[in-house]
């Protein structure tokens, strides 16, 4: 019993250790990043001004030099479908027919303050930058695409006809950004229907126009609370739902959803060995009274149980 | 030398000549299997030198296709046999299930290797499968955790199954000291089954959106947990089902005597598993309010289906089966039981999710062809080990000894 109780031990001391190391960084608070990132990047998407010419998906795929597209950028005949974003194309513009006629929606990454695909990543592949964007490590990934699974925007897209694929996403231009330059999409717009800037700045325009016009826009900033806030946010005319926005999204970041999960890991570590050591003692005593009662040395047994208690 | 010679004769080769080993070898199974094999392995293959979209039919829309379904997300709780006998045995002193320890020990270690093979062939990168381990630690995902835990516990089926493979190598020492960390080994072995089998579940927290309401819930992880349980006793009985039909020569004769007996034991675990398993799933309707989603089409239908034909029938069978004393009808149940789980995680990891999409499909026939292809070889390797080691029967010459 001696014996096995120490190996147990050492046994269980590897394990802990090992998996000890799960609670981590795991949460940076949402008001951590709201606060202390106040100077991150964003883009605001008035979806009221865009009128579908294509010009951003062109000007994201020159600058991300991605494969020629199946269709050419002046084909509107794309709109015929509901497109999402593909490992190659990391924007599409799909068109609606909402209460208010037709409508066009520029869809892309919308860098998650607290993104899921963060929070999913088993090899920390994702990271959200101090400038907004979130962007993924070639070098780390190992493909397996758990990240696609949480995103509640469908936007991950992985290269299933590649023997080493990558996941394939929006950076918001993070390489231009960094030099002073716009990103792609946003220095192609002709119709300014996209303007990217600092996030509390562009919260400020987007309240400011909705203030103006407030028969053009609906009082709601599609992304400064959604999934816990988003680096890329829209204004529209019609109800979010109407131009494809998931409004069951919530307002949490998708990670609240798994905190309970997680802090419960340390407890059944505590709790269950004591309690399965338990029912082995237990059940050990039990067999050794039943084995004495049945067995010649009665005596003898009944002195040794009471002396050593319960073994 | 000769010991050695006469060694792998007797125990790799059955004792026979090799001519006759291998004229022995031509049965209408094996063909059966050689067939599938020469048709899948080239998938295999072709599938690392094109990517995984020349064989298997995942998506943008569908991250996980049904490889994966049936790989990790099947392949794990059906695998949960080595922990329920283990617990049964060594911590609650059911030592009249012994005849059943091992095989479901085989069965566990077996089905977690394979759901590692399963992932060695999905993961876009296969070759950094050891990333979380050495490389880089996501500790904020739920599914770093299943990395270190389904290492981990492979490697205690490993240390858990040994005294068979000591046994059949012949050597005592090792074997004694297998045997001595055999508690310690179990206990470690439920902590990590109860922790990575929620786990499972719970990677589908993280999509509240994606999931569908009625499978959705904050219990999904218990969910899971529950129902690797009954799953893991109703795979110990489809295996000495079909190991004892289809290879009773490989079995301890005085086990045919106590094997009915166990199966009804196993059966009642499994029917009170159930029952809270049932309960468990309609508290979740409740609680998530889901009520009016329960007659919509085709969802709502599926899921009734799942819960009442595929968890409360099998349940209402284990209970006739043990009041009357049934094997044969918990057997079956033990079938549809494992069934019931198999359509519960595919439903989650594929079609329920992400049913907000459109127009998606799901079934590939290469893709079907190369998980059967895994399948096939993983019967064959159980059938080889079954066939050699101490695993329906004891060793001779360690008979009647503890471990």
């Amino acid at each position: 019993m001696n014996r096995d109780r120490r190996k147990f031990l050492k046994l269980l001391g590897f394990g802990t250790v090992a998996l000890g190391m799960q609670p981590g960084r795991a949460f940076a608070s949402i008001d951590d990043i709201k606060i202390n990132r106040p100077d991150s990047y964003g883009v605001l998407c008035d979806v009221t001004r865009c009128v579908g010419c294509r010009s951003c998906e062109e000007a994201c795929n020159t600058v991300n030099r991605l494969p020629a597209p199946d269709k050419p950028f002046d084909d509107y005949a794309v709109f015929e479908e509901k497109r999402r974003p593909t490992s190659k194309a990391f924007t599409v513009v799909n068109q609606y027919q909402t209460s208010k006629g037709t409508l066009f929606r520029k869809i892309q990454c919308n860098h998650c303050l607290e993104p899921a695909c963060a929070t999913a990543c088993l090899v920390h592949a994702y990271q959200k930058m101090p400038e907004g964007s979130v962007i993924w490590d070639e070098k780390l990934c190992i493909g397996c695409r758990y990240c696609m699974h949480a995103c509640p925007f469908y936007v991950p897209a992985f290269e299933y006809e590649s023997p080493v694929p990558r996941i394939r996403k929006c950076t918001l231009c993070y390489d231009r950004i960094h030099t002073g330059q716009l990103p792609g999409c946003v220095e192609a717009c002709p119709m300014e229907a996209l303007i990217f800037g600092k996030r509390s700045d562009l919260i400020r325009i987007a309240r400011e126009r909705i203030r103006k016009s407030p028969e053009r826009y609906l009082d709601h900033v599609y992304g400064e609370l959604e999934a816990g806030g988003t680096s890329w946010m829209y204004l529209s005319s019609v109800p979010f739902h109407e131009i494809g926005l998931n409004t069951s999204v919530g307002t949490y970041p998708m990670v609240e959803y798994t905190r309970g999960f997680l802090s419960s890991v340390p407890l059944v570590l505590v709790i269950w060995p004591a309690l399965l050591s338990s029912f082995y003692a237990f059940t050990k005593r039990n067999s050794e009274i039943k084995k004495h009662n049945n067995g010649e040395h009665k005596e003898e047994v009944k002195n040794s149980v009471h002396a050593k208690g319960v073994e | 030398m000769n010991e050695i010679k006469e060694w792998v004769s007797e125990n790799i080769f059955l004792g026979l000549e090799v001519k006759e080993y291998l004229r022995r070898l031509i049965t209408p199974f094996n063909i059966v299997a050689a067939g599938i094999l020469i048709i899948g392995i080239p998938l295999i293959i072709i599938r690392y030198m094109q990517g995984l979209g020349a064989v298997i039919h995942g998506s943008n829309d569908q991250p996980f296709s049904l490889f994966l379904g049936w790989g990790l997300f099947c392949g794990v709780p059906l695998a949960a046999t080595g922990y329920i006998m283990a617990s049964a045995v060594y911590l609650f002193g059911m030592k009249d299930y012994k005849p059943l320890l091992r095989p479901a020990v085989l069965t566990g270690f077996v089905g977690y290797f394979f759901a590692v093979m399963f992932l060695l062939v999905d993961l876009g990168r296969p070759w950094r499968l050891p990333y979380p381990m050495v490389r880089s630690f996501g500790t904020a995902s739920i599914l770093f955790l299943i990395a270190w835990h389904v290492a981990l516990y492979l490697t205690v089926q490993f240390v858990e199954f040994s005294p068979a493979v000591f046994e059949w190598i012949n050597t005592r020492k090792l074997r004694k000291w297998a045997e001595g960390i055999a508690v310690g080994a179990t206990i470690f072995g439920v902590i990590l089954s109860t922790l990575h089998q929620s786990a499972l579940g719970a990677l589908y927290l993280l999509a509240p959106t994606k999931l569908h309401p009625l499978w959705y819930s904050p219990n999904i992880p218990i969910y899971f947990f529950i129902s690797s349980i009954y799953a893991g006793l109703s795979m110990i009985i489809i295996e000495s089902t079909l190991v004892y039909k289809f290879l009773p020569g490989r079995v301890d004769p005085q086990n045919f005597k106590v094997i009915d007996r166990l199966t009804l034991g196993l059966g009642k675990a499994a029917s009170f598993v159930m029952i809270t398993y049932f309960f468990l799933k309609i508290i979740g309707v409740a609680h998530g309010a889901d009520w009016h989603l329960l007659f919509t089409r085709p969802y709502g239908y599926q899921f009734l289906i799942e819960v009442f034909g595929f968890v409360l029938l099998p349940c209402f069978m284990y209970v006739f089966g043990v009041r009357t004393g049934d094997a044969k009808l918990i057997r079956m149940a033990s079938f549809a039981s494992v069934a019931g789980v198999i359509l519960n995680r595919l439903t989650i990891s594929m079609f329920a999710l992400n049913w907000e999409l459109p127009h998606r499909e799901f079934i590939a026939p290469k893709e079907f062809l190369v998980i059967l292809t895994i399948i096939t070889i993983e019967i064959l390797i159980y059938r080889w080990v079954v066939n050699r080691l101490p695993v329906h029967r004891e060793h001779p010459e360690f008979t009647g000894e503890e471990d």
